[in-house]
C-alpha cells in the first residue's frame, strides 16, 4: 500500500507556555521549542505498522518553511521511506484551504491509496484532512483510532466519538483518515535514528512544480482571516493559594474538608 | 447580503443533543431576526417528535427523511446538503465528532468558508462575521474574520454558547423528503463498539484524584494512587494518561471519555482543555494543581496551587494521613 502522511512543525504545547506578543499580532515565538504536531507522529507510526503487514512504501510531506525541514527527517527516522517539502514564497500564511489544495496537487503527481494526517494541530481546526478529501473526491473518516487492513480495496476503520464508543465503518481506498492520538504507541527516535537519515534526498516541490496559482494560496487567499490574539478574562478564575508548601497544603486541606473532599 | 442560516440538529433516539438549543443562540448572534431554519435529517418516527420538538424554537425546520440516514454517518448527510442548500447558504454544526467529520468536507462541497471550534460570535456587519476562536489548546484566544457573501460553514463549541430554551417560534415543519437524490457514498456505517467497563466506576464517585501529562511517567501514577487512598477516592485522568497507557480508557474524563459528577475534582498536573472539562459536570469544586500559572485550568478552578504535581502530591498525602 502507498501511504502518504501529511505533517506539521508546530510550536509544541507540552514544552512551551504560549503567550501573545506585545502588539496582539501573533504569538511570543521568540525560545519556542519546536516538534512534530502529536497527532501526525501517531498517524505516521500507524502508516509504518500497516506498512510492514501488507508492503508499500510510506511517504511523509510537509507545507513549510525551511525548518520544517526538520520534522520530515523525524519522521523518516522513524521509518518513513520518503520524505516531499512543500514549501514557496506563495504558501506562506496559507489557510487549512489552501494548505489542503497544495497537498492536493502533490497527491495528484504520486498514486496514493491512503492519505493520514493528525486529527488536528495547534490551531485546533481539524481541517485540512476532510477538505483534501473533498478535493480529492475521495471517502474521509475523521478522528479514527483503529485501522484493520483486509483484502481488496476496503479498509475497516474506528472512529472514536463521545463516551469512548468507537464507530466502525468500512471506507473504499483510495481515501483520507485523520488520526487521533492513542491509536498506537509511537516509536522512539534517536539521536542515531536521525543522523542515518541526515544526507536523504529531499524533494522540495513549489508553485511551479505543482501546477497552482499562487494567488489562491498565502495569507491573500484566505477567506478566513485571523486579526488578532488575546488571553481572555474568564469570570474570576481561580482562588490562588499563596505562601509557603506547608501553609498552603493546610489551607487545602481545610477546603478539602470542608466541601466533603477527605473521607 | 449574507445568505439564508441553517443549523444542523444532532439527535438520537428521538431526542435532540443539547447542541440545538445552543445553535439557536449562536444563530442568534449572527441573524438576530429571522433565526435559521433546523435541517433534522434521519429515518422513521423519531424524527417527527424531533422535528416538533424542533419546531418550538425554530421558525422553520427541514425535514429529511430517508432509509439512508438512519445512522448520521458525516459522509451521506455531506452528499444530502451539498446537493440541496443554497451556496450562499451559512451552516451551523455543533463542533463535535460528527461536526468535525461533515464540517470541513461541506465547506469545500459548497465552495463556502469554514470557520472551526467556535467559541463566540461577536456579530455579522454586511458580509464579514466576526468569530472567537481558540489555539494551542485554550492557551490563547483569536479574533477571525471571515467573509461569509459566498456561504460558510461555522462548527460552534458545545457549551459555549447557552442553551436558548425561551422561544416559542411555533415554527412550520417543512417535510423536504421528496428533494433527495442519490445517496450513494463509499464510508458504510457497520456499528458502534461500546466503550470497555473498567474495575472502577468513576461516573459513581464524590472525589476524583485526576492526573494530566504533568505526573510525566508511569512510575508517578503511584503516588496519584496514595492520596487518593488517603482521601478515600479513586484516580481519574485526562487523555494523554490513556494515549500512553498508563491507565485504562475507563479511567478518562472527557468528551471522548467518561462524563464525571463529582462533587469534588481534584486536578493534577491537567492543561484543562475544553475537551476534558466538557466531561465534568454538576459544577464541583475544582482544585488544580500545575506548574504552569497560565494554564487554562486556573480559569475554571475554585482553587489554585502553582506547584509541581510530583513535589505537591506526596507532601499532601503525607499531611492528610498525619491529620487523620
Amino acid at each position: 500500500m502507498e501511504i502518504l502522511v501529511c505533517v506539521k512543525r508546530v510550536p509544541d504545547t507540552a514544552e512551551n507556555e504560549i503567550e501573545v506578543n506585545r502588539d496582539g499580532s501573533d504569538i511570543e515565538r521568540d525560545d519556542l521549542v519546536y516538534s512534530v504536531n502529536e497527532w501526525d507522529n501517531y498517524a505516521v507510526e500507524e502508516a509504518i505498522q500497516i506498512r510492514d503487514k501488507v508492503g508499500g512504501a510510506v511517504t511523509v510531506v510537509t507545507v513549510g518553511d525551511e525548518e520544517a525541514e526538520e520534522v520530515l527527517r523525524r519522521e523518516m527516522a522513524m521509518g518513513a521511506d520518503h520524505g516531499v517539502h512543500l514549501m514557496d514564497d506563495a504558501f506562506e500564511g496559507s489557510d487549512g484551504r489552501a494548505v489542503a489544495a497544495i497537498l492536493k496537487a502533490e497527491i495528484e503527481k504520486g498514486s496514493y491509496d491512503l492519505v493520514l494526517t493528525g486529527a488536528m494541530a495547534d490551531d485546533g481546526a481539524g481541517q485540512v484532512g476532510g477538505m483534501l478529501a473533498a478535493m480529492l473526491d475521495w471517502p474521509y473518516a475523521s478522528v479514527v483510532n483503529k485501522i484493520e487492513v483486509t483484502d481488496g480495496n476496503k479498509i475497516r476503520v474506528g472512529r472514536e466519538i463521545e463516551g469512548g464508543n468507537q464507530e466502525m465503518s468500512d471506507i473504499e481506498l483510495p481515501c483520507v483518515l485523520s488520526i487521533q492520538t492513542g491509536i498506537n504507541e509511537p516509536r522512539y527516535v534517536g539521536i542515531r535514528g536521525i543522523r542515518k537519515v541526515a544526507s536523504v534526498d529531499i524533494p522540495v516541490h513549489g508553485t511551479s512544480d505543482l501546477g497552482l496559482a499562487g494567488d489562491t494560496l498565502g495569507a491573500a487567499g484566505a477567506r478566513v482571516k485571523r486579526v488578532d490574539y488575546f488571553v481572555p478574562e474568564l469570570g474570576e478564575g481561580a482562588e490562588m493559594l499563596e505562601g509557603s508548601t506547608e501553609e498552603i497544603i493546610d489551607k487545602l486541606i481545610e477546603l478539602l474538608k470542608a466541601k466533603g473532599g477527605i473521607k | 447580503m449574507a445568505g439564508q442560516l441553517f443549523a444542523y440538529i444532532a439527535h438520537k433516539n428521538g431526542v435532540a443533543d443539547d447542541s440545538a438549543l445552543e445553535l439557536v443562540t449562536a444563530a442568534a448572534k449572527i441573524q438576530a431576526d429571522t433565526g435559521a431554519t433546523a435541517l433534522v435529517v434521519g429515518s422513521g418516527g423519531d424524527l417527527d417528535t424531533v422535528c416538533n420538538e424542533m419546531a418550538a424554537s425554530f421558525e422553520q425546520v427541514w425535514k429529511f427523511d430517508h432509509q439512508a440516514l438512519s445512522y448520521p454517518n458525516a459522509e451521506v448527510i455531506r452528499k444530502l446538503l451539498a446537493g440541496l442548500l443554497p451556496a450562499d447558504a451559512m451552516i451551523l454544526l455543533p463542533h463535535d465528532t460528527f461536526g468535525m467529520d461533515l464540517g470541513p468536507g461541506l465547506s469545500v462541497k459548497m465552495d463556502s468558508a469554514y470557520v472551526p471550534d467556535v467559541v463566540a460570535i461577536e456579530g455579522l456587519e454586511g458580509d464579514q462575521l466576526k468569530a472567537v476562536r481558540q489555539e494551542y489548546s485554550g492557551m490563547v484566544s483569536t479574533h477571525v474574520n471571515c467573509n461569509v457573501g459566498g456561504g460558510a460553514v461555522l462548527t460552534c463549541r458545545p457549551g459555549s454558547f447557552p442553551a436558548d430554551e425561551s422561544r416559542s417560534a411555533g415554527g412550520q415543519v417543512v417535510d423536504k423528503s421528496s428533494e433527495i437524490g442519490d445517496l450513494t457514498v463509499r464510508r458504510q456505517y457497520i456499528e458502534v463498539v461500546a466503550a470497555e467497563v473498567g474495575d472502577v466506576d468513576i461516573t459513581k464517585e464524590d472525589v476524583l484524584v485526576s492526573v494530566g501529562r504533568g505526573i510525566e511517567d508511569q512510575d508517578n501514577i503511584e503516588i496519584a494512587e496514595d492520596l487518593a487512598k488517603a482521601i478515600g477516592s479513586v484516580v481519574s485522568c485526562s487523555r494523554p494518561i490513556v494515549d500512553a497507557k498508563w491507565l485504562e480508557k475507563s479511567r478518562q474524563v472527557g468528551t471522548s471519555g467518561q462524563t464525571v459528577k463529582p462533587k469534588v475534582y481534584l486536578a493534577l498536573g491537567i492543561s484543562g482543555s475544553f475537551q476534558h472539562m466538557g466531561g465534568i459536570k454538576g459544577n464541583p469544586f475544582i482544585v488544580a494543581v500545575n506548574k504552569n500559572p497560565k494554564a487554562p485550568i486556573f480559569q475554571v478552578a475554585d482553587v489554585g496551587v502553582v506547584a509541581d504535581i510530583l513535589d505537591f502530591i506526596p507532601e499532601l498525602t503525607e499531611k492528610i494521613q498525619e491529620s487523620k
